[in-house]
């Protein structure tokens, strides 16, 4: 449809505005943490003099490097292990014709619809009894009802984007189905994969319930369930500008993700529905 | 029906046996590589709840093992008659439907920005992610930092001294603020999603045709993308239903903004009591799934078309 210049000025001012409202408070949080000292409680949205304090104090607090550490192990690990798997899944369901298909995404799809805190509750029972409380493996097992369901519908998508023609050519040559698979599917898919893995990440970096239900040391705790037990500098300091300073540095991963494979991401949250 | 238990009987060869060999192995293959995803999917989400469902029938607390004792549906009967649970009920009900509905206006707005938006489209759509990808918890400090008696700018600007997390309502309006602000973007792509599958010749026709902005706005675009309506519906009523995070960091809980997963969680981890807490899970989840069978049965929402092509 044509937009005629009136309209092209209202859409620049409401582009404008959505980009602002969705900055902001990622702006207001970059701020904060370079607010120094008493700094944090001028009431200003800008500190009224920069510092790298808030950063020094949190790389030297064990509490968040382990937190890092744990965060970024666990997550990767679940993440990886959710895409290999959702992979084949995904394959089958796209690629194959086999009874009880449908079934595999119906159940995908209804796990992903659990309450976190109706996983955990009993988890934290259960984890105690067995020893994987406040372990790596016991979040990263619980992470895999998260991210998986996700994948595998996400990556069953992409497989059925890719025209089947490849392979069928490939096994007219004489390719076996898991040559096809191996040779021809796996490359061409390779950037649905990664976008699959970029998502499930996002959600396993995000996790909160469980990090907070099933830890309670610096062994396993990630990021997000340790900002709540961060204290300042001192003991008597309020833990405002630590926070803010731990929080920006576990966003710009993400940020960095998101300005690198924008199209992807949204191609891979909307089925590839949406062009351009 | 004799030429098939014949053939059954004794395998002759077919015009395509080649084909039928084929299926075979595709069956198999099928299965196999899906069984590990599925197996893992009923190990993490399927038996936990099973086995919540079994710890919902004890009176068990954990630092009190000896006194396990099987009581039936009596920890159901506790809650259901307790205040507590039906208060924080309806916290949880308030933020689910204030939420999705704003969610749903701004998200529908954004959608027809980026849809129309040809100048910085890909940054338009960068920025909108970040709000999405970021940290849950990250946001909450956020948003509670900015409204904070102590540290926030929002009293500045606004020449108020108000204790906003002091009373229920004012903490109730941070909470939902900074929870909309976090996942209108996911709502607003699947609305975009939608919003492209819209033919521009319906538009074109009823603009010729002389209706006004509003006029194709509820007979034309939102009819023709009901389907993508439903399913971002769905998908944020129910994440709504479940909210945690938020709450959790802004308030813990005080001031008449517990949520109900927040209720679980303090029974199970804070006092321990796993039966109480069990049974809270079990009806948390048997609330989600009559959501879904709202969505589903009741208004015909169409989830295989989220990620059909």
């Amino acid at each position: 449809m044509r937009t005629s210049k009136r309209a092209r000025i209202w859409l620049g001012v409401a582009a404008i505005a959505v980009v602002v409202w969705a900055l902001m408070p990622v702006v207001w949080i970059v701020s904060l943490s370079f607010k120094h000292g008493d700094d944090i409680d001028n009431k200003q949205f800008w500190p009224t003099q920069w510092s790298w304090d808030n950063y020094k104090t949190v790389f030297g607090t064990d509490l968040f490097t382990s937190a890092l550490r744990n965060s970024l192990g666990i997550s990767l690990i679940a993440t990886t292990v959710s895409v290999v798997l959702a992979m084949f899944a995904a394959y089958a369901v796209a690629r194959l014709d086999f009874p009880g298909k449908r079934w595999v995404l119906v159940s995908a799809l209804a796990v992903s619809m659990f309450p976190a805190i109706s996983i955990a509750t009993p988890l934290f029972n259960l984890w105690r009894e067995i020893g994987l409380y406040d372990t790596w493996a016991g979040l990263v097992i619980p992470y895999l009802a998260l991210t998986l369901p996700l994948s595998m519908w996400t990556l069953t998508s992409f497989f059925r984007q890719i025209p089947r023609d490849l392979e069928q050519a490939a096994q007219v040559d004489g390719a076996t189905t898991w040559q096809a698979f191996r040779r021809i599917l796996v490359p061409l898919a390779a950037p649905g994969v990664f976008t699959t893995a970029i998502l499930a990440f996002f959600i396993a970096w995000n996790d909160f319930v469980f990090g907070i239900t099933l830890t309670s040391t610096d062994k396993a705790r990630p990021v997000p369930a340790a900002l709540a037990f961060f204290s300042g500098a001192s003991e008597f300091q309020q833990p405002t500008a630590a926070i803010a300073a731990a929080s920006v540095v576990v966003t710009i991963p993400v940020v960095v993700l998101v300005m690198l494979f924008q199209r992807r991401i949204v191609a891979g949250l909307t089925g590839g529905a949406v062009k351009g | 029906m004799s030429t098939i238990a014949a053939s059954r009987a004794k395998p002759k060869p077919k015009p395509t046996p080649h084909l039928s060999d084929r299926a075979k192995a595709e069956r198999r293959l099928g299965w196999l590589l899906s069984a590990p995803a599925v197996a893992v999917l009923l190990l993490v989400a399927a038996y936990p709840i099973l086995n919540a469902a079994y710890l919902s029938l004890f009176d068990y607390r954990l630092t009190d093992p000896g006194s396990r004792a099987f009581i039936w549906f009596k920890n159901y009967q506790v809650i259901l008659t307790d205040n507590i649970w039906w208060g924080d009920f309806a916290t949880t009900l308030f933020i689910t439907v204030v939420t999705v509905a704003l969610e749903f206006a701004i998200g529908l707005g954004f959608a027809m920005v980026m849809n129309r938006t040809f100048v910085g489209r890909g940054f338009v759509r960068t920025a909108i992610l970040v709000p999405y990808a970021i940290i849950t918890v990250v946001a909450a400090y956020s948003w509670q930092y900015a409204f904070a008696n102590d540290t926030g700018f929002v009293n500045t600007w606004l020449g108020t001294n108000l204790d906003w997390f002091g009373g229920r309502w004012s903490a109730l309006f941070v909470i939902c603020l900074s929870e909309v602000w976090k996942t209108t973007p996911f709502i607003s792509l699947l609305l975009l999603a939608g919003l492209a599958q819209v033919p521009d010749e319906l538009e074109e026709a009823a603009l010729v045709d002389g209706a006004s902005w509003w006029q194709r706005l509820w007979r034309v675009t939102l009819p023709n993308m009901q389907g993508a309506i439903m399913v971002a519906l769905l998908f944020r009523t129910v994440d709504a239903w479940r909210i945690f995070d938020n709450p959790f960091v802004m308030t813990g809980g005080s001031n008449g903004t517990e949520t109900v997963s927040i209720l679980a969680y303090r029974q199970t981890v804070g006092r321990t009591e796993i039966g109480l807490g069990s049974a809270m899970s079990i009806l948390l989840f048997l609330s989600v799934a009559l959501i879904c069978f709202i969505f589903i049965k009741l208004l015909r929402t169409d989830v295989g078309r989220v990620t059909k092509t």
